[in-house]
C-alpha cells in the first residue's frame, strides 16, 4: 500500500510536468493550429529564468570568515544579505518561487516575441513544414542556452524551510515511514492551480470565452468583427508562460540543462496524442496518467515481470492508442482523424 | 539544363563522374580525407533513401534513425558471428532493417500526417531506450556494440581463415582490407554502393510506382477514391527507405565496426529530415547534396576555435576583426549546431523547397534575363499558373 501511494505521488509528480506542458502544446494547437515542437525549449527557458535569477540576486562579495581565526579564511556572502540582514538572507532562500515573478513577463514576452516573429508566417504552411521550423527554432534556444550556461546540469535548490520530505503516511493514517519531499508536493499542488486557473479563465471570462469560439469556429468570429488573431496570440503567450512556469518550479527537482525541454517535449507531444489533438482537458488527464503509468511501470514488481517496461510504457500507449483510438482519449471526432 | 538530364544513362554518368572524382575535386575545399569522404557517401545513402519515402509521398518519419541503428547492430553481429567480410554483413543489415521496417510501417501507416509522424518517433524512441536498457545482451548498452580478437566467426573459421591471436582483425571485402589504399578503398566501396543505390532511387522517382506515390502526396483521397488501395504502396516506399538506412547502417560498421544506440536517437532522425529538406525534398539529387552540405559544414565549423577565427579575419581591421570573432564565435567549434539550427530555420522559412529550389529559382531568373524569347516565357508562366492552380486544388 505504501508502495502504491509513492508511485501515484511520483507519478503524479512527472504528470504535472507532462500535463503544463501538453497543455501548452494543446492550446497553442487548438488555437492557431500550430505544432509547436519548441515548447520544450520554452520548459527549458523557464528552468533558466530561475536558475539566472537565483544567481544574480545571490551576487556575493568576498568577507573575511571571522570564526576562522588560524588563517586567512573567506567566504562569500550575497550582497542582499549584507544590505538587508536576515530578510535578504530569507530573499536568496526563496530564489526559485520567486523567481516566478521574473518568469512571468520574461515567458509573455519570449511567446509574443515567438508567435509575432515566426510562427504567424507558419499558419497556412503544412504541419510537417511547421513542425521542421520550430525544431529548428528549439536547437537555436537551446545551443542559445548552453552558450551563455555551459552544457552541465545547474543544481537550483529548494527553499532550505520545503528541502525536507513530509510525512504524507501519518497524514492519511498510513505508516510513519511514508515520507515524501516537500517540494514535490508543492509542485504537484501548483500544478493543479495553474492548470485550474487556465480553466477558469478559458471558462468564466470573457476572453476565454472568446477565445473558445476562436478555436471551435474561427470564421464566424471574425466574421463578428473581433480580432480573434490578437487573442490567440495572447493564448499562444499565455501557452508559454504556462510551460515556463513548470520549468520554474521543476528546476529544485531536475538540474535544469540545456536539452531537458527535448526530452520532456518529444513525452509531451506522446501525451497530447494520447489525450487528443485540441482537447485541453485530454491533454492534462493524459499527462497525470500517463506520468502515473510510468511510474508504476517502474516499480520493481513490474520489472521483474516485464523488463524494460518502465522506459517504453508512454510509448506503447501512445502507439495502441493512436492504432485503436486516433482521436485519442477524449479528443473530438474529425479532429485530425483521417 | 533539362534536356540534358534527361535520360537516366546521363544522369548516372555524371552522378558516377562526379561521386568518384570527389577525392580530386574536393581537395581545395580541404575535405579529402576519407573520413569525410565516407561521411558523405553514407548519410547521402541515407539521405537519398528517406527522400524515397519523404520526398516522394509527404509522409514526414522521425524514426528513420532506429533502422540505421538496426542496420548497424546486424552488421555488427554478422562480423562477430559469421564472417569478417562486410557483404555478409550489409546484406544482412539492410535485410533486418527492411523486415522492421515492414513491421513498423505496416503500424504507422495507418495513420498519416502528425499522427505518422508521432508513431514513427514512438517506435523509434521505444528502440532507443531498449537498445540501452534490456537488449544490452545485443546491443552492448552504452559502451556500444564492437568486435574483438576471439569473437567465433563461424563462417571464417569454416574457409580455414583463422585470425586467432592477431589482435582484432579488420574488416575486408573478399580479402581486401577496407582501410587499405591509406582508407580509399573504404570511401570507394561506400560510394560504388552510394551510385547502385541513387540509380535505384531513380529508377523509383521515374517509374509508374514512382508516379503513385506522388500522386499519393498531391491528394491521397482522390486517389482512394478512384478505388486505388494506396497502403501497399506506402509500405512498399517506407521498407525501401528503411532498408537504405539500414544499408547505411552497415556501411557505417563496415568501415568502422562499432554500433551504439545514441545512433537510433530521435535527434538523428531529425538530423536526416534536416540533410533532406536542406538539399531540397522530392528532388533527385538534393537530399544527396543537403547531406554532403551538413556534414562538410560540420567537420570544417565544429574544428574550428577562436585563435583560428582570428585569422581568417585578421585582413580586417583589428576592432573589426575582435568584433567579428565575437560575433562569429558562438557559432563554431561547439556551438556548431547553433548554426545548423539558424540554417535550419533560414531553409524552411525561405527557400521550402531546399538548395534545389534556389538553383531553379537562380536558373529561372537568368533565363528570363538572358536569352529566351517572349514567347516562351509566356508559355513557362502559363505552366506556371497552371500548376499554381492544380496545388490550390490539391489543398
Amino acid at each position: 500500500m505504501d508502495a502504491i501511494l509513492i508511485q501515484i505521488l511520483n507519478g503524479l509528480d512527472k504528470g504535472a510536468a507532462y500535463a503544463l506542458i501538453a497543455l501548452g502544446l494543446t492550446l497553442a494547437f487548438g488555437t492557431l493550429g500550430i505544432v509547436n515542437f519548441a515548447h520544450g525549449a520554452l520548459f527549458m527557458l523557464g528552468a533558466f529564468c530561475a536558475v539566472t535569477f537565483s544567481k544574480v540576486i545571490s551576487f556575493s562579495k568576498q568577507i573575511k570568515d571571522e570564526s576562522v581565526t588560524i588563517f586567512d579564511a573567506y567566504k562569500e556572502i550575497p550582497y542582499l544579505e549584507i544590505w538587508w540582514g536576515d530578510f535578504g538572507a530569507l530573499i536568496v532562500d526563496f530564489a526559485v518561487p520567486l523567481s516566478i515573478i521574473v518568469a512571468i513577463p520574461v515567458m509573455i514576452l519570449v511567446g509574443i516575441i515567438m508567435e509575432r516573429g515566426l510562427i504567424k508566417h507558419f499558419y497556412k504552411r503544412t504541419h510537417a513544414e511547421q513542425i521542421l521550423v520550430t525544431f529548428g527554432l528549439a536547437i537555436v534556444i537551446q545551443e542559445i542556452i548552453k552558450h551563455f550556461f555551459g552544457a552541465n546540469p545547474i543544481p537550483t535548490p529548494a527553499p532550505d524551510i520545503v528541502s525536507g520530505s513530509a510525512a504524507v503516511g501519518a497524514l492519511v493514517g498510513l505508516s510513519e515511514n511514508l515520507v515524501y519531499p516537500w517540494w514535490r508536493l508543492i509542485y504537484i499542488v501548483f500544478s493543479g492551480l495553474i492548470i485550474f486557473a487556465v480553466f477558469a479563465f478559458l471558462q468564466f471570462t470573457t476572453f476565454g470565452m472568446v477565445v473558445r469560439a476562436g478555436m471551435a469556429d474561427r470564421e464566424t468570429v471574425g466574421l463578428l468583427g473581433i480580432n480573434i488573431q490578437k487573442r490567440f496570440t495572447i493564448v499562444f503567450a499565455i501557452a508559454a508562460t504556462v510551460a515556463g512556469l513548470a520549468g520554474v518550479m521543476y528546476s529544485p527537482i531536475l538540474p535544469p540543462d540545456y536539452h531537458m525541454g527535448m526530452d520532456f517535449l518529444v513525452l509531451s507531444f506522446v501525451v497530447v496524442v494520447v489525450g487528443g489533438m485540441g482537447s485541453l482537458g485530454g491533454a492534462v488527464a493524459a499527462g497525470f496518467l500517463l506520468g502515473v503509468l510510468q511510474s508504476f511501470a517502474s516499480m520493481n514488481e513490474v520489472k521483474s515481470i516485464l523488463p524494460g517496461i518502465d522506459q517504453i510504457i508512454i510509448y506503447l500507449v501512445a502507439v495502441v492508442i493512436l492504432l485503436v483510438r486516433p482521436r485519442g482519449l477524449m479528443g473530438r471526432e474529425g479532429v485530425f482523424e483521417d | 539544363m533539362k534536356n540534358l538530364f534527361k535520360s537516366n544513362m546521363s544522369i548516372m554518368l555524371v552522378f558516377s563522374a562526379i561521386v568518384l572524382t570527389a577525392p580530386i575535386w574536393l581537395t581545395p575545399l580541404g575535405a579529402n580525407y576519407p573520413d569525410l569522404l565516407q561521411k558523405f557517401a553514407i548519410f547521402g545513402l541515407f539521405a537519398v533513401g528517406y527522400n524515397i519515402l519523404f520526398g516522394l509521398t509527404g509522409y514526414l518519419s522521425f524514426g528513420h534513425a532506429a533502422f540505421l541503428g538496426v542496420g548497424s547492430y546486424t552488421a555488427v553481429w554478422s562480423l562477430k558471428l559469421l564472417s569478417m567480410n562486410v557483404f555478409l554483413g550489409i546484406i544482412l543489415g539492410t535485410i533486418m532493417s527492411g523486415i522492421f521496417a515492414l513491421a513498423i510501417g505496416y503500424l504507422s501507416l495507418r495513420r498519416s500526417g502528425i499522427y505518422f509522424s508521432i508513431l514513427t518517433l514512438a517506435f523509434a524512441q521505444m528502440a532507443y531506450s531498449l537498445a540501452y536498457s534490456v537488449l544490452t545482451p545485443i546491443t552492448n548498452g552504452e559502451t556500444g556494440l564492437q568486435i574483438a580478437a576471439n569473437d567465433p566467426r563461424y563462417l571464417d573459421s569454416l574457409v580455414g581463415i583463422s585470425q586467432q591471436g592477431q589482435g582484432i582483425p579488420s574488416t575486408n571485402f573478399f580479402g581486401v582490407l577496407l582501410k587499405s589504399w591509406d582508407g580509399y578503398f573504404g570511401f570507394y566501396f561506400a560510394a560504388v554502393i552510394l551510385i547502385l543505390g541513387f540509380y535505384l532511387s531513380l529508377r523509383v522517382f521515374r517509374s509508374p510506382f514512382g508516379l503513385k506515390l506522388r500522386a499519393i502526396k498531391s491528394n491521397q483521397t482522390r486517389m482512394t477514391y478512384t478505388g486505388f488501395n494506396t497502403r501497399p504502396y506506402l509500405l512498399s516506399a517506407f521498407v525501401i527507405s528503411g532498408m537504405y538506412a539500414g544499408l547505411a547502417g552497415s556501411l557505417m560498421v563496415a568501415i568502422d565496426p562499432l554500433a551504439g544506440a545514441e545512433r537510433m536517437q530521435w535527434t538523428a532522425s531529425g538530423e536526416v529530415v534536416l540533410m533532406t529538406i536542406l538539399g531540397g525534398v522530392g528532388t533527385l539529387i538534393g537530399p544527396m547534396l543537403g547531406a554532403v552540405v551538413i556534414k562538410y559544414f560540420e567537420n570544417i565549423f565544429s574544428a574550428l576555435n577562436n585563435s583560428e577565427l582570428h585569422q581568417v579575419f585578421n585582413f580586417l581591421p583589428s576592432f573589426l576583426e575582435e568584433t567579428m570573432v565575437f560575433i562569429v564565435s558562438p557559432f563554431v567549434g561547439s556551438g556548431w549546431h547553433l548554426t545548423l539550427g539558424a540554417l535550419f530555420m533560414l531553409v524552411v522559412i525561405f527557400l521550402p523547397g531546399g538548395m534545389m529550389e534556389g538553383v531553379t529559382k537562380i536558373n529561372s531568373f537568368l533565363k528570363r534575363k538572358f536569352g529566351k524569347t517572349d514567347a516562351e516565357e509566356s508559355d513557362v508562366s502559363i505552366q506556371q499558373e497552371v500548376q499554381a492552380k492544380a496545388q490550390q486544388g490539391g489543398e
